[in-house]
């Protein structure tokens, strides 16, 4: 790479004075003072959310209204902070959905911990935890921040399913063919 | 009305006038802190304070909007803050003197208005007479001397305060503040060599140069400042630096000095050292513009009498030559012009970086100082030439 020396040419006076430079500042606070504000209020105003973006973790359902967490713990497993903690559960025989076999009995998000970091969204095999667009979580207690299953499916709500993997699978195992 | 004034025994009026002028300085200081956050938005593209409102004002229906957009509550929140929270003293300051610095703060502050003349009104006679609560022959020297008592407050409050980064800061008050009141003194003498002239009177009042200012003909009706710019200059820049605005604000830069000498001080205390630092710089605004900027002449060339006497002729009304609507109009004249000033303050504060202390030093001993002598000996030479 060529390399350009520069000549650092001395100030000339009006330079020293600083004079011209601040009339040429001043020129632009003036420009500034009139310009419109470029902020949001915020209570009121709220920011656009881009897509990706990685807010507070929650659990969704499935088109059908089937929770889709079968409650294999990977995300508890790679959550950095530990803040997921799930009790497996099973899902009883004679419920439309027998055939996932398992969901959580119960599952809960300490988001005193949580580090918004996404790795369980990237883990779940279900595509069941999403970190969605809320960015704001409050509370005037531990308690509070800890987010329990109905909160969890409350705050995700239901999110469409490309893969619909277990209506496949059960319309597979009826034809005879199970995997 | 007015009888009953002048019958009061005059300790009693001198009380009255003394009172009604801080009464005006105290709120216009609190203001200026207000419009400063307000200022400081607009130039950053933010809306700024906006949601303190007083519920009855809230129900007036566009205006009440307006008012809260505009922040003008904030003035009684953050003051009643100030004066509600938890005044609290460091176990380590020297109580007496800690306490006593910002009451000494005031003092200055508010004392140097008493020379400085902040309207007028015409006599019967036609004659301009100026509103000063002490028409003062010593005038401008009074304005020195009892101003720059006010580092003793910074200094105390540094020492007293028995902690490094005020204590450094006030040491940096005191330099810089002695190095720029050289240059700010030599910067006006050559005004009062102008004014007074071979044959009159001698005085260094402020009102004698507003006269001075609003004389008929070409020169006579030429504002100081444009007959020495680089006076009015060299004075406008020491003004910054004996103020403590930015870009002279090495005193307090909160970047290496944590606040310096109010870094210890909180809640009351600390709004005093604010409220007398607004009133050091609307009294500087004020003596810059009456000895550089016409004082209370609404335009350079048209001095006070003349728009009286057009008011006068144009509506035919006799009130307009009364010397209450004429004083009132003077001191609206006056006090627009000092409000401009604060606002090129607040300007300049989101313009010009903060100099590194160094750069403070040399730009008030090497560069002022020999061009505030330079710049009065040309015009004692000038003056000597025009008046001899």
């Amino acid at each position: 790479m060529a390399v350009v020396p520069l000549e650092r040419k001395p100030l000339t006076l009006a330079e020293r004075t600083y004079l011209p430079q601040i009339m040429q500042g001043l020129k632009t606070t003036m420009k500034h003072l009139v310009a419109p504000a470029v902020t949001l209020e915020y209570p009121e105003q709220r920011p656009v959310i881009s897509p990706g973006y990685r807010g507070v973790p929650t659990l969704v359902k499935d088109p059908n209204g089937r929770e889709k967490c079968v409650s294999c713990q990977l995300c508890e497993f790679v959550c950095p902070p530990k803040a997921i903690r799930i009790t497996p559960g099973e899902i009883p025989f004679d419920a439309p959905n027998a055939h996932v076999e398992k969901a959580p009995k119960e599952f809960d998000i300490d988001m005193l911990r949580c580090i918004y970091c996404g790795m369980c969204q990237e883990v779940c095999p279900e595509e069941a935890i999403w970190l969605q667009n809320q960015y704001s979580m409050t509370g005037l207690s531990r308690e509070e921040m800890v987010n329990n299953k109905a909160r969890l499916y409350e705050l995700g709500g239901t999110l469409p399913d490309e893969h619909r993997k277990w209506d496949k699978k059960k319309a597979a195992e009826e034809h005879g063919n199970a995997h | 009305m007015f009888d009953f004034f002048f019958k009061l025994p005059a300790w009693i009026q001198a009380a009255i006038e003394g009172l009604a002028v801080i009464l005006v300085i105290f709120p216009i200081a609190g203001v200026c802190s207000m419009a400063e956050r307000k200022v400081a938005a607009w130039v950053q593209d933010r809306p700024g304070p906006n949601r303190a409102i007083v519920p009855w004002i809230a129900w007036i229906p566009f205006i009440g909007k307006f008012l809260q957009r505009l922040g003008v509550f904030h003035v009684m929140a953050d003051g009643g803050k100030m004066l509600f929270k938890e005044d609290s003293t460091p176990g380590h300051v020297n109580k007496f003197y800690f306490i006593a610095a910002p009451l000494l703060a005031m003092i200055p502050a508010l004392t140097t208005v008493t020379v400085v003349p902040f309207g007028a009104y015409l006599d019967e006679a036609g004659k301009v007479i100026p509103l000063v609560l002490a028409s003062l022959d010593v005038g401008l020297l009074a304005v020195f001397a009892i101003s720059s008592l006010g580092v003793y407050s910074l200094i105390l409050a540094g020492w007293s305060s028995n902690s490094k980064y005020p204590f450094l800061g006030s040491v940096r008050a005191s330099a810089q503040l002695i190095s720029y009141e050289l240059s700010m003194t030599i910067s006006v003498l050559p005004v009062f060599l102008w004014i007074n002239a071979p044959g009159t009177t001698g005085t260094l009042g402020l009102a004698r140069v507003v006269e001075f200012q609003s004389q008929p003909g070409l020169l006579g009706g030429a504002w100081f400042g444009f007959l020495m710019p680089i006076s009015a200059f060299i004075f406008l820049t020491c003004l910054f630096a004996e103020t403590n605005r930015q870009p002279f604000d090495t005193i307090e830069s909160e970047a290496d000095l944590v606040g310096s000498f109010h870094t210890e001080y909180g809640a009351f205390k600390w709004g005093l050292f604010f409220v007398a630092e607004y009133s050091h710089m609307i009294v500087g605004s004020g003596i810059f513009m009456l000895l550089f900027g016409g004082g209370w002449n609404p335009l350079p060339w048209v001095p006070l009498a003349t728009v009286v006497d057009l008011l006068h002729q144009l509506t035919g009304w006799a009130f307009t030559i009364h010397p209450l609507f004429v004083g009132v109009l003077s001191i609206a004249i006056f006090l627009g012009k000092i409000i401009a000033m604060l606002f090129f303050f607040m300007m300049v504060r989101w313009t010009v970086p903060r100099f590194r202390y160094d750069q403070v030093m040399r730009i008030g001993w090497r560069v002022l100082l020999p061009l505030s002598i330079a710049n009065l000996l040309f015009y004692a030479i000038a003056i000597a030439l025009i008046q001899k």
